[in-house]
């Protein structure tokens, strides 16, 4: 970095070069006049050698580098890159981004082609129509007398034939001209579903009224949605009034002042259960929350259904998290609190404290199997020195260094082979 | 008395046109248009070849040639199987069934009389 030797920028620093070097692989921790020291030394802004709130950005960068050949040398870099070139690295992750956005893309093309029954049956037809075209056709062009009866047969059926074979090409156009004006954005719904949220903040003013229509709030904000978008959209609104509904927005105030980030005391205070009592808390508006807290929602296969990251607890877009998250355990335990204090491996700088249950989506019915859904509230906690156990946790294995990890379902790219 | 093949296919104008090219080359030609009880037919018409559409109504033609494989006086029956989808899992699924010989939609005439030939030699 900056073209000084370790060792020299030890020396520079005070500390000694082995030191150094942990700190450079995050082994130990920086902070305070050691951070500006070194900062100093490299003649850069301290905040760029933080593992602030670059998270999200970092995980972005590994993810980029994740199909590629490069070096583990280039790898453990990544953070001196993002610190450096801030520009750069932005620009790189949001490319990541979109070719993410663009794989998906793919992948619902080519399911297409294969499994849309429409698209199918239509070139079925067409394909039925010119088998029958050819042969009558080349009966009438190959050399050797047919009988008038049969040749003006034969013509009639070709005529015919050509006409169908017109209207089918015609419908086949328009179904995919129509195809294509239905998602204009090029990405998946649950994207755009959770494109929408971000940019509200979570919050969501118009639903805190309590004769405000879910209907008219779902035709402000689906413009340029995709229909599988507007469905999931209209669901999670659904369930936000009913939310608001049942914990207003004065009676969430007095819980949070008197006992903070605690989804048990809400639900206690409302009358309400566990996890909408965690929805509750992830959409309150800035100033009641001392921080804003985390949210993940998993429907029974383990699919991500709702996602509310944070700056240092990012969650995966695409797939599912670390098997160890308790997200997931709960959904063997259900109605069970679960409660860790963790650490994300990628991320020792922050500690949060996550809160799962499993429940029922759905009253449960006689003699019929009920659907569970899992929630995952998810506290930042301030840093500091604890006896108590943190869990080490990752995000997704890929990007995951942690060498011993029995939840591991692929190789990470931070860790030799 | 003349070779008899029986053809199995939804589609009018298919039928009529490979009804005649084979009728030209000295063939009994029988025709049939429904999937559900084409297996019937066959065990009532014993022909020397059967040509086997793959998407008829009522029953398809893998399940069909699978019937009649399971069948011990037509499990050597010659079968062609025509199919408008030419992937190469389409092909397997009809070998695996017990097809003699396969051909994909839009074929031609020269192509189906010629298999058809061959598979009656056999």
């Amino acid at each position: 970095m900056a073209g000084i030797k370790q060792s020299e920028l030890a020396q520079r620093a005070d500390i000694s070069p082995s030191y150094l070097n942990l700190i450079e692989h995050n082994r130990r921790r920086i902070g305070g006049k050691l951070l500006v020291d070194i900062a100093h030394a490299l003649d850069v802004e301290p905040t760029s050698l933080t593992e602030g709130a670059e998270t999200a950005l970092l995980t972005n960068l590994r993810e980029a580098a994740t199909n590629t050949d490069l070096p583990e040398a280039e790898l453990a870099r990544v953070e001196e890159f993002a610190g450096r070139f801030p520009g750069w690295a932005a620009l790189l992750a949001e490319y990541q981004r979109r070719v993410e956005t663009l794989q998906q893309s793919v992948e619902a093309l080519t399911d297409r082609l294969t499994h849309d029954p429409h698209l199918a049956a239509s070139l079925h037809e067409m394909l039925s129509t010119v088998t029958a075209i050819r042969s009558a056709s080349s009966i009438l062009a190959e050399p050797g007398d047919i009988e008038p009866e049969w040749q003006r047969r034969f013509n009639r059926n070709i005529y015919e034939d050509s006409a169908r074979l017109a209207e089918t090409s015609r419908s086949l156009v328009r179904y995919l001209e129509e195809a294509e004006s239905e998602a204009p954005t090029n990405s998946a719904p649950q994207d755009e579903m959770d494109r929408v949220f971000q940019k509200l903040g979570f919050h969501i003013p118009q639903l805190e009224n309590p004769h405000a229509s879910v209907d008219a709030v779902l035709g402000e904000l689906s413009d340029g949605l995709s229909h599988a978008a507007q469905w999931l959209l209209l669901r999670a609104l659904d369930r936000y009034r009913e939310d608001a509904l049942r914990m207003p927005l004065d009676l969430c105030a007095r819980v949070v002042a008197k006992s903070g980030s605690d989804p048990l005391a809400l639900a206690d205070a409302a009358h309400a259960d566990v996890a909408s009592a965690m929805r509750r808390l992830a959409q309150l508006p800035t100033g009641i929350l001392k921080q804003p807290v985390g949210l993940a929602i998993c429907d029974g296969s383990g699919v991500t259904t709702f996602r509310k990251p944070l700056p240092e607890f990012p969650l995966p877009r695409l797939g599912a998290g670390c098997a160890l998250w308790p997200l997931y355990k709960a959904l063997a335990r259900p109605m069970m609190i679960h409660a860790e204090r963790v650490e994300q491996s990628t991320r020792a700088s922050a500690h949060h404290l996550v809160i799962a249950i499993a429940q029922p989506s759905e009253a449960p019915k006689l003699g019929r199997d009920t659907l569970f859904e899992s929630h995952m509230l998810i506290v930042p906690e301030a840093k500091h020195e604890t006896s108590e156990p943190v869990m080490q946790v990752g995000l997704s294995c890929r990007i995951c260094p942690q060498s011993e990890c029995k939840a591991r379902r692929e190789p990470s790219i931070l860790v030799a082979r | 008395m003349s070779k008899q093949v029986l053809l199995i296919e939804d589609e009018p104008n298919i039928i009529e046109a490979i009804s005649f090219i084979l009728s030209r080359d000295g063939w009994t030609v029988k025709t049939h248009s429904n999937g559900a009880d084409a297996v019937d037919i066959v065990r009532e018409r014993q022909p020397d070849v059967l040509i086997l559409d793959v998407m008829l109504p009522g029953k398809s033609g893998y399940d069909i040639l699978r019937e009649l494989r399971g069948d011990p006086a037509n499990s050597d029956l010659p079968v062609l199987m025509l199919t408008a989808r030419g992937q190469s899992k389409d092909r397997e699924i009809a070998e695996r069934a017990g097809c003699d010989a396969f051909m994909t939609k839009p074929f031609s005439n020269a192509d189906v009389l010629e298999t058809v030939r061959t598979l009656a030699s056999k």
